[in-house]
């Protein structure tokens, strides 16, 4: 009979308050199970979509990051095929890699000059068959990814994929059936006159339009000079958030560098690279510095953290919820076993000085005391883990899904319990830990019973 | 030879803002092998003076010897540990812990003292033999008579062998005929172990069957005359 068993049978004796405890213990344990595991599969989720669209890591012209927006022409990398080679030849880093592939960001203007409208887009130059392999990263094996490949795939060079809002605007709507597109009320012009060589730009081989969607492309030169392309709409895809739906223009990367560099030799604005696993960013972060160090270009390393802060702040949102929920539920359970704890004390007054007087220390009344905290502890942490664990199985089964901030498609609502051995253990000791701390108080409190008054206790 | 020795015992006891001298100077000697009864009327001092023997209590004043150990110059977890080896209570309410079978309410002691747990269960079906439990050590207190609780007290009272017993009204919660039993067999115990035992008690038939008696009324003695020859 040592003093866990003792413990045990205590906790055994009271079962209805014992139950009572174990069963706060445990909704409390589900609750930030649950709730860390929505939390969790949120943040692989965004990360998994994240390295899909823009890598784990890109090198970029040093200033890029903050200024490139304004003139991306300016800020791009020179020789990045032979860069990229040496990337991909690395005898440290290439094992790492999975995916190198180039863009170039331009700013223009897009126009429908048929139907007499223009508005100021931003657009990606992509090499096809790069983006199609940075979609099959899913080194977290989520669940309802979507599979398909980029719009852009088996299009003509002089293809593009807009976002629905560009679509809108330049009243492209039928052709690429868009949905919720309303006609706009007709708004009286108030500036000059569309120029006449701009204006006959569409009408310049009109038997090559027919039966097709085409926009203008004017775009600025790296020397500064405009250029102009015409390009082939096939789609208007949904980018999940307006600000970016209503810019949206993505072609191919030799068109968008012949409009940006025309003959010159073509540069890029960003080499994206996307590991085999998300663990080793450090390492490859730390091999780039060294590969890029005293090279003849300013350039940096972003990681996908930096050059999505939506990131940052909607994983840092989900946090600070979880923490939110997770210290009202600590309070919850050091309440509650505290107070069982208390309730044991004063209804075993008796018992407690009938062991100090058989010779039990203080320290062995303490020690009897936490141990039973802690059995509670480890008990209400397996049971509400093993609940936890059967109710995530019945959500990830149910069909549920949702639409996450910034996407344009609904996707499975799942929890990430299982398999989740951190989050699990940490949910077990953090538990453990309260329930151990939540009983010292009143252990600390029986110990210094006087004898004979415990003894006396009616 | 003397078990217990005590020397100018003071004890009092604040109730509010009033001074309650529950033992005023007492001094006695308690033979070591014998019977002894503390007797006097309620609120005389004995449970106070039994505490104080026992070291759950510690005086305002003088000091209490037992088997050779002055009680006063231990610390907390000294005493306790003395309790354990050498101090063996039976209570009035029998203080059996209701979780533990009757075989480990007797091993309780011997786990305290350390005793491995073989030996555990030997001395303690030894014990639950000596006072006609054998077949209820499975048993909890709670599926035992008031009489049988008392004998399981009693087997762990003497489960390390004490140099002395301590019992507070022992009888006082049996009826007569039980009480009557009970007091045969710790007199019957107490030649068998060769222990000191003292009660506190009104029972006229454990006053009979002691070989000491200790009046006390106020806080104070008036006869510590021997009523028989120890045994």
């Amino acid at each position: 009979m040592n003093t866990l068993q003792l413990a045990a049978r205590n906790l055994v004796r009271n079962r209805r308050r014992t139950l009572t405890t174990l069963l706060a213990m445990i909704v409390g344990v589900v609750a930030v199970l649950i709730f860390g595991g929505y939390d969790r599969n949120i943040r692989l989720g965004l990360e998994t979509d994240f390295v899909r669209g823009s890598g784990h890591l890109q090198i970029q012209h040093r200033d890029y990051f903050l200024f490139g927006s304004g003139n991306p022409a300016a800020y791009g990398i020179r020789d990045y095929a032979q860069l990229m080679q040496k990337l991909q030849a690395d005898p440290q880093l290439a094992p790492l890699l999975q995916v190198v592939t180039p863009v170039l960001d331009l700013g223009g203007i897009a126009g429908n000059f048929a139907s007499g409208v223009s508005r100021t887009v931003y657009g990606r130059g992509v090499d096809v068959a790069g983006q199609n392999r940075l979609k099959q990263w899913n080194d977290y094996r989520m669940v309802g990814l979507p599979q398909r490949s980029v719009a852009l795939t088996g299009t003509a060079p002089n293809a593009a994929v807009v976002g629905t809002g560009v679509a809108r605007v330049l009243q492209l709507c039928g052709p690429l059936q868009v949905k919720d597109c309303p006609q706009p009320l007709p708004v009286r012009e108030q500036g000059s006159t569309m120029p006449a060589d701009l204006a006959a730009l569409p009408v310049a081989s009109p038997a090559a339009n027919v039966g097709r969607v085409q926009i203008e492309l004017l775009a600025a030169r790296a020397s500064g000079a405009p250029n102009v392309a015409s390009l082939q709409v096939v789609k208007a895809e949904q980018q999940g958030v307006k600000a970016l739906d209503d810019i949206s223009v993505q072609l191919h990367l030799t068109q968008a560098q012949q409009l940006v560099y025309g003959q010159g030799a073509p540069q890029v604005s960003a080499i994206v690279l996307q590991l085999r696993h998300s663990r080793d960013m450090s390492a490859a972060r730390a091999r780039l510095a060294q590969l890029l160090q005293g090279g003849s270009q300013p350039l940096v390393v972003q990681d996908f953290a930096t050059l999505n802060p939506q990131y940052g702040q909607i994983t840092g949102m989900f946090a600070a919820i979880l923490g939110f929920v997770a210290v009202l539920i600590g309070a919850i359970v050091l309440f509650t076993v505290g107070n069982t704890m208390s309730m044991a004390v004063v209804e075993r007054t008796v018992e407690i000085g009938t062991l100090r007087a058989l010779g039990l220390r203080q320290a062995g009344i303490r020690r009897l005391f936490v141990s039973e905290g802690l059995l509670l502890g480890v008990s209400g942490a397996l049971l509400g883990s093993l609940l936890a664990l059967g109710l995530a199985w019945l959500i990830n089964h149910s069909g549920l899904t949702w639409l996450p901030p910034g996407n344009s498609e609904r996707i499975p609502l799942l929890v990430r319990v299982a398999g989740e051995y951190g989050m699990l253990l940490a949910t077990a000791v953090g538990l453990i830990v309260l329930s151990v701390l939540s009983a010292w108080w009143p252990a600390r409190r029986a110990a210094r019973l006087d004898i004979v008054e415990a003894l006396r206790h009616a | 030879m003397s078990a217990i020795e005590v020397i100018d015992l003071s004890r009092h006891y604040r109730l509010g803002s009033v001074d309650v001298p529950a033992l005023r100077g007492v001094s006695l000697s308690i033979a070591a092998n014998a019977f002894t009864v503390l007797s006097g009327p309620s609120g005389s001092g004995k449970s106070t003076l039994l505490n104080l023997l026992g070291g759950l209590d510690r005086p305002d004043s003088g000091h209490v010897v037992v088997a050779g150990q002055r009680l006063d110059t231990l610390d907390d977890n000294h005493l306790s540990d003395f309790r354990a080896r050498h101090i063996g209570f039976v209570f009035q309410h029998f203080n059996l812990l209701p979780v533990l079978t009757a075989r480990e309410n007797v091993e309780y002691p011997l786990l305290l003292a350390g005793v491995a747990a073989v030996e555990r269960r030997r001395r303690a079906a030894e014990l639950l033999d000596a006072v006609g439990l054998a077949d209820r050590a499975a048993n909890l207190p709670g599926q035992l008579s008031g009489g049988q609780r008392q004998r399981v007290a009693i087997a762990r009272a003497l489960a390390l062998r004490p140099a002395l017993v301590l019992a507070d009204e022992p009888t006082a919660n049996l009826d007569s005929h039980t009480g009557a039993a009970i007091i045969a067999l710790m007199r019957d115990m107490q030649r068998q172990y060769q222990t000191c035992f003292v009660f506190s008690s009104h029972d006229a038939q454990l006053l009979a069957a002691a070989d000491h008696a200790v009046l006390l009324r106020d806080g104070q003695l008036q006869a510590p005359a021997a009523v028989k020859e120890a045994a």
